[in-house]
């Protein structure tokens, strides 16, 4: 029977659930504080930990002495976390953790620690790349076509500088964990994206069986792609506690720890160089670009530049890696496609301009180069975003903005993502007592998975959303994978469609007899079992649950590993255009609008759909104008680890953001896809180029602060 | 709504007044005058201390260094987990509470300084399936994503609306700006707390 059972999405007029804009069903408990994270799990006799960190961005340490720390009153434990002779790549290494009675006495114990080093000599700053010397690693050129021919015969060539900072995670419940380990037993409460996998990628580390392992975690404040490891604090927590004869201790990483050493997304600059046609078509690209994420540098990845437009018939590309001699990167919402967007919606305008076109047109006549989702879509999507951003009405042409010291600019940027959905099993158990829940190894970063899954299952069982009990969050429950790339609401919705479409499938062939019809002639709708169009044949759900006798109906449901299955897709896209003003006395730019179009397959929930989108590019409008890593080359340290100094925009600097989903047939019938990363891919471009639209000139590194803006107008940047 | 000064248990003055007492200073008649008709000042710490603190409504007294944040013992010491240690340095809100009828940024003051006042977490906002009108605003509309953020903006914009019954979407832009979403949450939030002040009047009204 199963192996013939239609898992498809019922058609769009038949959903009851799927498709309405229902708030998430864990939203009290977030809103109201009751919602548990890692960080509040309170355990009895829990101890608190601490760490040291290493001030120097390079060293080699020499000796360490823990005697003092030992002794200071309250400790329970010490850790050593590294060990003399140990090079040290970059500042904020974990050198040695606490734990004690209270969290004050584990601090001062760590400061009781002594710790000598040999200091070596470090770079921490990218930005020159001739100052990078033998830290820079040039990778050979790639060429496709032939640039020179084509740059010879080009009617218009572009040439611009064009970069972007590193950027850190800044998760606001920090990387951190309680751990309580004891010799038959090992509790693990992390803040993580990988609920099923990291306890035992842990255990692993610690040598202990993975049966022992119990991972929980209710509620997560924020991963964006730094929480799919346990970290070496995850290690030391654990030898902590097990030095501490099996207490729970929690240790979490402080504020300027965790904006230092816990994720940070690549920097990347480029000297770009375009050609093109009168008419505007682009015929080749030409770019030399560097990027550092940490020790390991950063790559370009083959083939990504240029970005979205990847037709372009001739080109030559070279990148130099740089390690410096700060945190390694982690992947970053989208990783590298924001810095891709930038580099290539940027030059491009700039082109457009050069070339007296509106980049409305100009855009729709490259988009010939798009790859997936395709040019049609993306030629709509501009259309529809230019309309919606009031284009024709707003827009002038470079510098034309008008007399007065507030010059106003718009501005484009595009977006790409690949989606699917990751490897994920659920598990739907139907009660005798007619109660559902759905059980599933995975996590909600705050995209909203729990809601999504109670959706799908209602959806598919006929039933309310509020008669789902969602279960998600253990590593006991059936393995789903860690939440990156976009693939969770893809993998949770295909593996609880399934499991829950095999349970009902049970309950059918318990009530056949009564309905007088096959199982395969029965529907479930509006709490009701039924024959297939015909409601006066039926059963409500109660009443055939209860025929299940003492017996609970329990099926699994899978999706595979990144597999299409008809339920679901990847290969989105969107376009965003930015609206700003700049008052060139000053060099503020303030955001009016921005106007986010997005393909996103079928929506499950239109309201925690739009979330994302609001989020992402909320995000975008940060790394726009306000957010960088400022390291300083003299003392080898971050100088704003903190939110003090880091600047993130407030609930008054997002200006108005009107986001339009794309929900046509077309796009619905292709499936769920992800929507947690395309839409924070193309807003800085978008920002971007709205204020080199408004002022005239390219700024050409972000974030636009006012220094950098009033620079630019004095043709100094 | 009336402001409260908040009333710290040590002032600059009382610990000023106290050393002075003890030194024996020269001239010592009129700060000991002075001392003498001042009411008498507790020096406590660096050790542990009694600390009373009044959480919605109720009484608690702990033993707590005098260093430990009112954010702290909330949190470690009476399980209080709604508000969140975020920046640890006032400058992102996940921790607002409302002590004495003003928001502060719990992670800024000493839970000694907090004696004496009334403490509100986000906890008095709820009560089993009863939850107030600015909660239910959120939820509503989608004001949270992770969530960490948010019990800490809904304790802001309660105080905020206290003060201002009747914001203009304008005056909700600047009147939240000392709190911070990563999630980016901010059109949600500006859309509950409209919604919440519209509610939150008609029930006064009703």
């Amino acid at each position: 029977m199963a192996e013939t059972l239609d898992y498809s999405w019922p058609a769009k007029e038949k959903r009851r659930v799927i498709g309405k804009p229902l708030p998430r069903i864990d939203g009290y408990a977030k809103s109201s504080g009751r919602a548990k994270y890692a960080y509040d799990v309170h355990r009895p006799g829990m101890l608190y930990g601490a760490l040291l960190t290493c001030p120097h961005a390079h060293a080699r340490i020499t000796s360490i002495d823990t005697s003092a720390a030992e002794k200071s009153p309250g400790v329970m434990a010490v850790d050593l976390m590294a060990r003399p002779g140990e090079e040290i790549q970059y500042a904020g290494y974990e050198i040695a953790s606490v734990a004690a009675t209270t969290l004050e006495q584990a601090r001062d114990a760590v400061r009781k620690i002594k710790v000598a080093y040999e200091v070596l000599p470090h770079l921490v700053d990218e930005r020159d790349l001739a100052k990078a010397g033998s830290r820079a690693k040039a990778s050979g050129e790639q060429v496709s076509g032939d640039p020179d021919q084509a740059f010879k015969e080009a009617d218009v060539v572009s040439e611009g500088f064009y970069g972007i900072p590193v950027l850190t995670h800044c998760c606001m419940e920090a990387h951190g964990q309680v751990i309580e380990w004891k010799p038959d037993r090992f509790d693990y409460w992390p803040s993580t994206q990988n609920v099923s996998g990291v306890g035992g990628d842990l255990a692993k580390v610690l040598e202990i069986p993975a049966t022992n392992v119990h991972t929980h975690m209710e509620a997560m404040g924020g991963g964006f792609g730094s929480k799919f490891s346990h970290d070496r604090i995850g290690e030391t927590c654990a030898r902590l506690s097990r030095k501490a004869g099996g207490r729970p201790v929690k240790l979490f990483l402080d504020r300027s720890t965790e904006l230092e050493i816990a994720g940070n997304r690549p920097s990347f600059f480029a000297r770009i160089k375009l050609a093109a046609k009168k008419d505007g078509m682009v015929t080749a690209w030409e770019s030399e670009s560097w990027a550092t994420g940490g020790p390991g540098g950063a790559n370009l990845p083959a083939g990504s530049l240029p970005y979205v437009f990847r037709g372009v018939p001739n080109k030559r590309m070279t990148h130099t890696s740089v390690s410096i001699n700060a945190a390694p990167q982690r992947a970053w919402r989208a990783p590298n496609n924001p810095q891709l967007s930038y580099l290539t919606c940027a030059a491009m305008e700039d082109l457009a301009a050069k070339l007296n076109m509106d980049p409305v047109e100009f855009f729709h006549k490259n988009l010939e180069y798009a790859g997936a989702p395709g040019p049609d879509v993306f030629r709509a999507q501009l259309q529809k975003a230019a309309e919606l951003a009031e284009w024709k009405k707003l827009w002038r042409p470079r510098g034309q903005s008008g007399p007065g010291p507030v010059k106003r600019g718009l501005g484009i940027g595009f977006n790409m993502w690949y989606g699917l959905g990751h490897a994920s099993r659920a598990l739907t158990r139907i009660h005798p007592d007619g109660s559902v829940e759905v059980e599933i190894g995975s996590q909600d970063l705050g995209t909203g998975t729990r809601t999504v899954i109670a959706m799908v299952a209602a959806e598919t069982l006929g039933l309310p959303v509020s008669a789902i009990k969602v279960k998600i969050g253990e590593n006991a429950y059936p393995p789903s994978g860690a939440s990156g790339g976009s693939t969770t609401v893809g993998g949770v919705s295909a593996s609880t469609r399934k499991s829950s479409m095999n349970a009902l499938v049970k309950l059918f062939e318990v009530v056949s007899d009564a309905l007088g019809a096959p199982p395969g002639e029965l529907e479930a709708v509006g709490g009701k079992i039924q024959v297939k169009g015909n409601p006066s044949k039926s059963i409500t759900w109660q009443a055939a649950c209860k025929k299940l006798g003492t017996k609970t109906i329990q099926e699994m449901g899978e999706n595979a590993q990144r597999g299409p299955g008809g339920l679901i897709n990847g290969g989105a896209g969107g376009v965003q255009i930015a609206d700003v003003s700049v008052d060139t006395e000053t060099g503020l730019v303030k955001m009016n609008r921005m106007v986010a179009v997005q393909d996103c397959g079928l929506i499950i929930n239109p309201k925690t759909a739009e979330s994302q989108v609001y989020g992402a590019v909320m995000l975008s409008i940060a790394g726009a104008l306000f957010e960088e890593r400022i390291m300083d080359q003299i003392t080898g340290r971050m100088l704003n680890p903190g939110f003090e100094f880091y600047k993130l925009p407030g609930i008054g600097d997002v200006g108005e953001i009107i986001v339009h989903l794309n929900v046509e047939p077309e796009h619905d019938k292709r499936g769920v896809i992800g929507l947690g990363e395309p839409p924070v891919v193309g807003g800085i471009a978008a920002i971007a180029n709205a204020v080199a639209n408004a002022i005239g000139v390219r700024v050409p590194v972000v974030p636009l602060t006012p220094d950098k803006v009033l620079k630019a107008l004095e043709g100094r940047a | 709504m009336k402001k409260k000064k908040p009333e710290p248990g040590v002032t600059r003055r009382g610990f000023i007044r106290g050393v002075g007492l003890g030194s024996g200073v020269a001239g010592a008649g009129i700060l000991e005058t002075e001392a003498a008709a001042a009411p008498a000042v507790q020096v406590v710490g660096p050790g542990p201390a009694q600390v009373t603190l009044k959480v919605n409504g109720k009484q608690h007294t702990l033993n707590l260094e005098p260093r430990v944040t009112l954010l702290d013992a909330l949190r470690d010491h009476l399980n209080y987990t709604g508000a969140k240690k975020v920046c640890d340095r006032a400058s992102c809100g996940a921790c607002t509470v409302i002590v004495g009828g003003k928001a502060v940024y719990a992670c800024n003051m000493l839970a000694i300084e907090a004696q004496g006042q009334d403490i509100q977490t986000v906890e008095s906002l709820s009560s089993g399936n009863k939850y107030h009108p600015l909660i239910t605003a959120f939820v509503e509309n989608d004001a949270q994503q992770c969530g960490f953020c948010t019990p800490g903006f809904v304790m802001a914009a309660k105080a905020f609306l206290e003060q201002n019954p009747n914001p203009t979407y304008e005056e909700v832009k600047a009147g939240l700006g000392g709190n911070l979403c990563r999630c980016g949450t901010y059109i949600g939030l500006r859309n509950a707390v409209l919604q919440a002040a519209k509610q939150m009047k008609g029930a006064a009204n009703g």
